[in-house]
């Protein structure tokens, strides 16, 4: 039987890791390709929304990513925290600027398309604060990481705070969607759902490629940086010297 | 207990967060303008963002002195439950930064132009608020222990945490205000006092022992 | 009560990057002291504190009466005195009021009079009433140090219990650890003084080889 556990050890996973970079690196060029096609020659222009609604096809999979990779991340946090396993908790780090650029990224194309359609750069809708909220708790997450010097120290600790984080993120969304319907006369009547669901196929289809391309681009990066984690945090370890003076000679 | 008489050998502490809550809200007419409407629309939010700012203040003295004199060291080997020591130390420093906080909002409510009714939410929602407040610091306290610049970096983790109880504190008023009722709010913030109850304790305790390694 | 058994099994701590030690295996039983002897930075400390379940050991386990010390923990806390390089006293508290709080956290029924006890058998009588604070370095060690008197636990561990002692709490010192000893208790101490420390039977631990 395919042995996992095998590959929670830094020593083995490094070396499968550099392939699956490689693998999945290309994969999201490709998919990239096809997704940029497809968004700016294939999909027809929006009847209510002209051309400006092309940035959704990069809008919307970097507010799902920006979501998706911190409850990823907690999970590997939480493993780190169980199993004591080294590797996790080096997955949680790598994840988590990769993380933080999708919530920006997000945020960042929500505002330009919030301008045309809305008037407004910002707008403070429940989605929009909550993603802010998301790109503070990363930012939170990331500070303390690089404010503890001990690497052991930091991983355990900034997995403890992605948890406590991943239990808060639903209050704080729901919270933030009921404090904006109470003070729903003052924000702008937001016109996304009316977008989606008049969605043609091809449209949906884009947003599909456009989303594995960030996906795959994220396990690329996540696994790139692992990898140099790794070689940071075992360097006093065998392994790492022997590569390290193969890598010289 | 120990906590308290130790808080009580250091007065001066209460008073520095107690005025520090009070120039906050005091801040907010010089900026925006005396116009009596327009403050008193404001109140609940500018006492709930001052009160947040205030205890998160005093959060950094929570674990710091007992990480550096050695006695958390000596907390962890107790054989007692860890969180249980850590819940009793944040109802000390509930009892020293959120209850005067509680008791002097009447008083910055008056100046905003709060009446009756609006000012006793005010201190119900904050009596409520404020200790899941502390609670949710703990785990920031505990977690930033002995580092650089430990202070700004708690506020960092441990306002975007705040969000909920402040939009429902301040909700609260507000919903009161216009004649809504509050119950929906003050029961959702009684749920989150709850879960911070049970949570946050055992999340400290689990950051404690990480930070004193 | 249980006979009390302390097994080491191939223990292995890190620091920041550096390994300080690994595979390291040792048990200790009840009327036993270790010594850990080692130069500045050897992990000395990092032993004592891993051993006390305050430092997480990277690889290896620590057992106490056969179950992971770490599993158990608050039974193992019950039978473990740990005073390591920060006395966990607080300053504006008398050392009456300090000792009182030790003892009232380990769950020990404790009379006023015990603690008063403890505090002159350490050549305190006079400062029983005076903030810790206005202590001399010596006077707060002592006051840490009373705690062995008041606490019955079974596993001493001290991490340079010596420092800032003069030569006639160094005998107090010694008398009180043979006396534990001889009643089965067992100690771990770490000093750089050149003490002798002669019980029952002592073993040796050299670190940084």
């Amino acid at each position: 039987m395919f042995n996992l556990f095998k590959f929670s050890s830094p020593a083995s996973f490094y070396p499968l890791a550099g392939r699956l970079t490689t693998l999945f690196a290309i994969a999201s060029v490709i998919l990239l390709a096809v997704g940029l096609y497809m968004r700016f020659f294939v999909a027809p222009t929006d009847y209510k929304q002209g051309e400006g609604y092309r940035i959704m096809f990069i809008h919307v999979p970097a507010a799902w990513m920006s979501m998706f990779i911190y409850v990823v991340m907690a999970c590997w946090a939480a493993a780190g925290m169980i199993w004591h396993t080294r590797l996790s908790s080096m997955m949680a780090t790598s994840l988590a600027p990769t993380g933080a650029m999708f919530t920006f990224i997000a945020l960042w194309t929500g505002a330009l398309w919030g301008k045309p359609m809305w008037g407004a750069w910002w707008v403070w809708d429940a989605r929009l604060t909550s993603e802010l909220i998301l790109l503070f708790l990363y930012v939170g997450f990331m500070a303390l990481e690089s404010a503890i010097d001990d690497p052991r120290r930091a991983a355990r600790a900034s997995g403890l705070l992605a948890l406590v984080g991943v239990v808060n993120i639903p209050i704080i969304y729901y919270s933030v969607q009921w404090w904006n319907t109470l003070h729903q006369g003052s924000s702008i009547k937001v016109v996304k759902g009316g977008v989606e669901a008049s969605m043609s196929e091809i449209m949906i289809w884009t947003l599909l490629v456009m989303t594995f391309a960030c996906w795959f681009y994220t396990i690329a990066v996540a696994l790139n940086r692992v990898r140099s984690i790794i070689l940071e945090r075992e360097s006093d370890s065998m392994w790492v010297k022997a590569l390290l003076q193969g890598a010289k000679s | 207990m120990r906590d308290l008489t130790l808080a009580m050998r250091h007065r001066s502490d209460v008073l520095t967060t107690v005025f520090f809550f009070i120039i906050v809200v005091s801040l907010f007419p010089l900026g925006v303008g005396p116009e009596a409407q327009l403050l008193k629309e404001m109140a609940a939010g500018v006492v709930w963002v001052a009160a947040l700012l205030a205890s998160m203040l005093s959060l950094t003295r929570l674990f710091a002195d007992d990480y550096h004199d050695g006695t958390l060291e000596q907390l962890l080997l107790v054989p007692q439950p860890l969180s249980l020591i850590v819940l009793g130390k944040v109802l000390a420093h509930w009892i020293i930064s959120g209850l005067p906080l509680v008791l002097m909002s009447p008083l910055l409510g008056l100046q905003f132009g709060l009446e009756g009714d609006a000012l006793l939410m005010l201190m119900l929602t904050l009596l409520i608020g404020t200790p899941v407040l502390s609670l949710l610091g703990a785990i920031g306290a505990a977690l930033t222990l002995g580092l650089r610049g430990g202070g700004v970096l708690v506020s960092l983790l441990v306002l975007p945490l705040y969000i909920p109880v402040l939009i429902f504190g301040a909700g609260a008023v507000t919903a009161n205000a216009m004649g809504m009722g509050a119950e929906g709010h003050l029961s959702l913030m009684g749920a989150i006092l709850l879960l911070a109850l049970v949570l946050a304790p055992w999340a400290s305790a689990a950051a404690l022992r990480i930070s004193v390694e | 009560m249980e006979n009390g058994l302390l097994e080491v099994r191939a223990l292995a701590c890190v620091r920041g990057d550096r390994q300080l030690f690994s595979d390291l295996s040792f048990s200790l039983q009840a009327g036993a002291l270790l010594h850990v002897h080692g130069p500045n930075g050897s992990g000395k400390t990092t032993l004592l504190r891993a051993i006390a379940g305050l430092v997480l050991q990277e690889r290896g386990e620590i057992l106490w009466n056969g179950t992971s010390s770490g599993k158990e923990k608050d039974a193992f806390n019950r039978e473990l005195l740990y005073l390591g390089h920060h006395y966990g006293l607080k300053l504006e508290l008398t050392g009456y009021e300090n000792l009182k709080v030790f003892a009232n956290l380990s769950g020990a029924e404790i009379s006023e009079h015990e603690v008063e006890a403890a505090l002159r058998r350490f050549g305190l009588a006079h400062c029983v009433e005076l903030p810790v604070k206005v202590l001399s370095q010596g006077q707060k060690r002592r006051v840490a140090l009373a705690r062995l008197l008041l606490q019955s636990s079974k596993l001493w561990i001290l991490d340079e219990p010596f420092v800032a002692l003069d030569a006639a709490a160094v005998e107090l010192l010694l008398e009180v650890i043979k006396t534990h000893v001889a009643n089965g208790g067992m100690v771990i101490l770490t000093t750089h003084q050149a003490v002798a420390v002669e019980v029952g039977s002592v073993q040796h631990l050299h670190l940084g080889q």
